[in-house]
């Protein structure tokens, strides 16, 4: 690097990973791969998992457990399995990665949603040997369900396989098959070796027959640009800024983070639910005023009528509402212990609005495997099902698929305060 | 297609300013640890940009070994006038009294009394539900497992196998009365991140960071500083040389190590950064030996 490149690296542009797959298809061997070929671990952590106590040095992924360096956890050490998210960081000349390495047992299925849940890219990896697993659907299922906007499928072990054309496409097919089932479009499969770093990082010799890119030319090229920024303004009020002080007696500016859209000095806003509206004076921000802000950018804003706005409430660009009615269907995905229970009250946190919701219905349970609806009563952890909640008081959301902020919410358990499930407003 | 964009940088900044934000809008009474290093000054930072035009609307909490770098409580005391902070400093004085060093007692012991006990019975005596600390995944490999709210019991204990699920940006704030949550808003930067932006909003850094020549014992591939007040805590034998140098992290001057440096601006830092080949922990004598860090949290270390 050089002083030449600070603009450059000013430029580099985010993107946010998570990496699913079943027990022992070589999601740490991966994983590590990345890390030691974008120089994303340091050698002294390298040589703290090496193999052979007393070598020197560490080049390869050979030469190390990589295992060891990815399970942070006493218990996973002890166990060799990974429970729970632990997040990678790497960069190249292009790109930084926030990767969430989820775990691949059926019980911490829970913490591959936490994974999942902010995530631009997929990796979803299947070993060769195996093809298409249980897990690998429950989890391409969860995925589409997130709406994570690129998912790649990893074929690995190639080197297992003979590096056989024939498998890798049998799996692409059947992979292909269930994603169109769930109108997943945009499917990526690339047949790897993490162990050899064949398509992962260098072509190889090996698999010629594959013309497309190395799995990590894809996570350099998918594109990160959302459309976040063009959808209608919403601002969910997170605080009221009342200073106080000598110099600022009076001032009230609302604190917030862009959920989606943009805002301009001068806009016209109404205030969900109360309906009350105004326009914008300042947008504030530590830096000095902005003109205009968008998504997901953190501001505060004053505005040029003295209305009541408080924490909960969300702006909007007035004549662009949310809905906000005392009822909301959901796709579910239940995470507690505890199966979910019909008629029984939870706490629904919903940006920045906590609302009491009681289990109204459950429309239906998806079957994973052949993705068809099942009557149920219930929904046990790690299911998934549409529920119809009814509110005590008005939420204002868009649809998940409109918006993934303001589509979004976490229910509560209000005896043990757990988050017990995840809801994504149909 | 999108026409706006954040900058990768101001992607994080504007994560972590919405983090800090929620947690003031959901506890009783939150405190923000401040350690004084390099990522305390960018959380602080963030907190600040995060409620402007008001001033912070919580206490920074130092907690003190009294083994720190006279420079650093130097840096402290005029940092925290300047920007205006309500600054708390607590110290384990029965520990510190019965004369608790890292030599005699261990560097285990020593951070198990100074640094984690210090810690809960400063959180407690405060009553404080909600702690700010600048931690960072990328750190160490159980601090990579850990929620952005870390929830704690009322020993102040983590239970990493009990994690709350995190999803999206909606935080779970609710706890039952007696357990807290340690929140770390800077959770997703990389020691790159935190250089970067440091050289881009010139936040103000304890000048040890930047190299000089200063007096070191070198002890086998570590470089110790060497202080005539800590003279005790040296092994026999050792003797200063003036070492072209500087810290990457900072903590108790006889447990943190120094790097051979020719950086002496944020120019210099940050290129040295990215082309480092070792991480920024290697220089902390408590992270060595097996499971230390998550042990320590499970303790309630920080």
């Amino acid at each position: 690097m050089t002083k030449a490149n600070f603009d450059l690296v000013k430029e580099i542009e985010l993107l946010r990973l998570v990496t699913v797959g079943s027990v022992d298809d070589g999601k740490s061997t991966l994983i590590g791969r990345l890390l030691i070929d974008t120089k994303g671990a340091f050698e002294d952590q390298l040589m703290a998992v090496r193999k052979k106590k007393g070598a020197t040095t560490v080049s390869s992924a050979a030469d190390i457990d990589l295992a060891m360096l990815t399970d942070g956890l006493a218990a996973e050490r002890e166990q060799g399995i990974t429970i729970d998210v632990a997040y990678r960081y790497f960069a190249t000349p292009k790109r930084k990665f926030i990767m969430a390495d989820c775990p691949g047992h059926e019980q911490y299925t829970r913490n591959m949603v936490t994974g999942s849940s902010t995530a631009n890219a997929a990796i979803i990896l299947i070993d060769a040997r195996n093809g298409v697993m249980p897990q690998t659907k429950r989890h391409t299922h969860i995925l589409g369900l997130l709406g994570i906007p690129h998912l790649i499928v990893a074929v690995n072990k190639m080197d297992l396989v003979d590096y056989d054309q024939a498998t890798f496409e049998k799996i692409r097919e059947e992979m292909d098959e269930y994603c169109a089932k769930q109108g997943i479009k945009d499917l990526i499969c690339t047949p790897i070796s993490a162990l050899t770093g064949d398509m992962v990082t260098i072509r190889g010799e090996n698999m010629d027959w594959y013309e497309g890119d190395t799995l990590l030319e894809t996570l350099e090229s998918l594109s990160v640009l959302d459309d976040l920024d063009e959808k209608p303004f919403r601002m969910p009020v997170q605080l009221v800024n009342r200073p106080q002080t000598a110099d600022l007696p009076d001032y009230r500016g609302f604190m917030g983070t862009i959920a989606s859209g943009t805002i301009k000095v001068g806009d016209a806003i109404t205030v969900v639910p109360s309906g009350l509206s105004s326009t914008v004076k300042e947008i504030v921000t530590f830096d000095g005023n902005l003109e205009e802000a968008f998504a997901p950018q953190s501001i505060t804003l004053t505005l040029n009528d003295n209305i009541d706005i408080s924490r909960g409430d969300m702006l909007v660009h007035t004549g662009e509402p949310t809905t906000g009615e005392k009822s909301l269907t959901a796709n579910v995905c239940w995470i507690g212990d505890e199966p979910l229970e019909r008629r029984k009250k939870y706490m629904i946190k919903h940006t920045t609005r906590q609302v009491k919701a009681l289990v109204d219905d459950v429309v239906f349970k998806r079957e994973i495997h052949t993705l068809e609806k099942e009557d149920a009563d219930t929904l046990e952890m790690n299911e998934i099902g549409q529920i119809r909640f009814k509110l005590q008081q008005p939420l204002n959301c868009d649809s998940y698929a409109e918006n993934r902020m303001t589509g979004s919410f976490i229910i509560i358990d209000s005896f043990t305060n757990n988050t017990v499930g995840a809801g994504m407003v149909v | 297609m999108s026409k706006h964009k954040l900058t990768q940088l101001k992607a994080l900044e504007a994560e972590s300013i919405h983090i800090i934000r929620e947690v003031v809008a959901e506890f009783r009474n939150p405190v923000m640890l401040y350690s004084v290093g390099k990522d305390s000054s960018v959380l602080v930072h963030l907190a600040r940009k995060a409620f402007y035009p008001a001033p912070l609307p919580f206490p920074l909490l130092h907690v003190d070994t009294g083994f720190k770098f006279k420079e650093m409580y130097e840096f402290r005391d005029n940092f925290c006038k300047e920007i205006g902070a309500d600054l708390i400093v607590r110290r384990n004085e029965d520990a510190i009294a019965k004369g608790m060093n890292p030599k005699e007692f261990g560097v285990a012991r020593c951070c198990g009394a100074l640094k984690t006990q210090g810690l809960l019975d400063a959180l407690e005596e405060g009553g404080y539900d909600a702690a700010f600390g600048g931690a960072r995944r990328d750190e160490e490999k159980s601090r990579a497992k850990e929620r952005v709210f870390s929830m704690r019991d009322e020993f102040g204990q983590w239970d990493p196998k009990n994690q709350r699920p995190e999803l999206w940006n909606i935080y779970n704030g609710r706890i039952h009365d007696g357990e807290s949550v340690r929140v770390f808003p800077i959770s997703n930067w990389t020691e790159m991140d935190i250089w970067s932006y440091i050289r881009e909003e010139n936040i103000p850094i304890v000048p040890l960071y930047f190299a000089k020549e200063r007096p070191m014992i070198e002890r086998g591939d570590m470089l110790i500083p060497y202080y005539e007040e800590n003279k005790d805590q040296y092994l026999e034998g050792e003797e200063p040389t003036m070492v072209m140098s500087r810290f990457r992290t900072l903590g108790c001057s006889p447990c943190t190590g120094a790097v051979r440096s020719d950086a002496t601006n944020m120019d210099e830092i940050v290129i040295e950064a990215a082309a480092s080949k070792r991480s920024e922990r290697e220089t902390r004598i408590i992270d060595h030996g097996s499971n230390s860090m998550e042990d320590k949290k499970k303790e309630g270390y920080f």
